[in-house]
């Protein structure tokens, strides 16, 4: 059986809406394709090159961020073993912003490490897809939520080309999206580098403005043509993000997902999302629309004739 | 007006606590050992020995860059700096800052467009990147315990030893098998 991945299903939904979507939200994609994020917002560059999978980094935001005690020990390695389903490695849960993932590359010398959280977009899919505006994208750059407002309808869950938010199951009365905040209020806030960055031994993760950690990434690249592949992902993914990773494996084969392009996700979930009220709620309202609208349009075009 | 005048004194007391180390005899022998203590909260400090890796390193220039005025030996470096002078210290600690990211290290970094080294990491990241990168391709140690010993805070700040969760009866839901 064939499984229904949810990014196809959202682009699945903008086909099927696409001639509703077509008259009056296709402004919007646009707005945002080139808005492209606060000039002065500060990011995170990560080098999977110097990544030795320590688990420095998850022990300090568990720290951080006041988290659960983990089921595992930060030193145990044993978790990069740990499979979900389809054989895919751990992921981000409520319990833990930050995981890092264990690749064994063929023809490697050595596994390559990887450490995962919110990438911080520029114009995230979480906040453009959430009709209570639960999320908010501080001028620092971190993509923040608030669960004051949270309805915990979940579409920013499925929004999430990076699979971030996750679900807290552990209060059903007010149920919560968990995810990393890039230290935001304890340290970004502030002009501090994440938890995570400080506390990593190797300095995988360069903390600056993502204007000079997108010069600096294109350094190293040139520095080491051999060292690296030549793309910085999250300078273009979605629009951009403020975190952005440098490799020397390519990214596909190492779990990013290359085939976002390069347009912010906004152009096709908010259009996706507008559909469906629209189409339980006004459906009789908008056809009445579309009458007025042709008379209109047809009784302009008389005026223009007479002329 | 003072502030700029605070700026000036600090500048003097700065060069008068770092110019003697720059005129010490550096360039005949290094230190024996030298005291590593920038994760002091989790972990004891580390005694380097430095004059057994003296004996196994093929030259400083292999940790030291150009300072040491030998010839560095990544190709990059010597595109500017080739064998020379040797630089007013040797030490890790004199341009691998132990306050990196903090506004002042990204101000001088990332602010500055005339300094081409704007990704020189920090004195943690530089000691570590050195010393696992040669310990990976020589053999040598790579556990974080194989070099550094562990205190209460640290295990607190892993979860580990005493602090380690108590083992689950299931597997628990988000973790697989
Ligand atoms: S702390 Fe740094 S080296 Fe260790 S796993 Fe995290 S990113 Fe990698
Ligand atoms: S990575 Fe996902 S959760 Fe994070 S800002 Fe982007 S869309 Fe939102
Ligand atoms: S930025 Fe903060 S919240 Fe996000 S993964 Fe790092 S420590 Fe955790």
């Amino acid at each position: 059986m064939k499984k229904l991945h949810r990014r196809s299903f959202l682009k699945g939904g903008l086909v099927g809406g696409a001639a509703i979507a077509a008259v009056g939200t296709s402004k919007h994609a646009e707005a945002a394709g080139s808005f492209g994020g606060y000039p002065d917002s500060m990011g995170v560059l990560v080098d999977l090159t110097k990544c030795v999978g320590c688990r420095t980094c998850e022990a300090a935001c568990n720290k951080e961020q006041g988290l659960p005690a983990p089921d595992k020990s930060f030193d145990d390695p044993s978790v990069f073993e740990e499979k979900r389903e389809g054989g895919l490695p751990r992921r981000t849960t409520e319990k833990a912003y930050t995981v890092v993932q264990k690749y064994d590359v063929p023809g490697r010398e050595h596994p390559l490490f990887r450490k995962v959280q919110c990438n911080h977009c520029n114009e995230p899919a979480c906040l453009t897809s959430c009709f209570v505006n639960a999320y908010k994208k501080t001028p620092e750059g971190a993509v923040m939520y608030d669960p004051t407002v949270c309805v915990g309808c979940r579409t920013c869950m499925v929004a999430c080309p990076f699979y971030i938010p996750a679900y807290s199951y552990s209060s059903a009365i007010n149920p919560v999206v968990k995810k990393c905040i890039m230290c935001y209020d304890t340290r970004l806030k502030f002009g501090k580098p994440p938890a995570c960055v400080e506390a990593c031994p190797q300095e995988v993760m360069t903390f600056g403005k993502r204007k000079d950690l997108l010069k600096l990434a294109h350094q190293r690249i040139s520095e080491k043509p051999d060292a690296y592949v030549d793309h910085v992902y999250g300078e273009n993914e979605v629009g951009g993000t403020a975190w952005m990773y440098l490799s020397d494996v390519p990214f596909d084969k190492i779990g990013y997902d290359t085939h976002l392009g390069d347009q912010p996700i906004i152009s096709y979930v908010k259009e996706f999302l507008a559909i469906v009220p629209m189409v339980l709620t006004i459906w009789p309202a908008l056809f009445t629309g579309f009458h007025l609208l042709s008379n209109r349009k047809d009784g302009l075009k008389n005026e223009d004739n007479k002329s | 007006m003072g502030g700029r005048k605070k700026t000036l004194m600090g500048m003097a007391a700065l060069m008068l606590l770092t110019a003697p180390t720059g005129a010490q005899s550096w360039a005949a022998d290094g230190p024996d050992t030298v005291e590593l203590g920038s994760l002091a909260n989790h972990y004891s400090a580390v005694t380097f020995d430095h004059a057994m890796h003296v004996g196994v390193a093929a030259s400083c220039a292999e940790c030291h860059h150009h300072t040491t005025g030998l010839a560095p030996t990544d190709p990059n470096c010597v595109r500017c700096h080739e064998a020379g002078a040797q630089a007013q210290s040797v030490a890790c600690k004199d341009c691998h800052s132990d306050k990196r990211f903090s506004a002042e290290d990204l101000e001088k970094t990332g602010g500055n467009p005339q300094l081409y080294h704007k990704g020189k990491p920090g004195l943690k990241g530089a000691y570590h990147q050195k010393c696992l990168g040669c310990h990976t391709t020589m053999g040598g140690p790579t556990g974080c315990q194989d070099c550094h010993t562990r205190n209460d805070q640290g295990d607190a700040f892993f979860h580990s030893g005493k602090y380690a969760p108590a083992p689950k009866a299931s597997g628990g839901h988000g973790g697989g098998h």
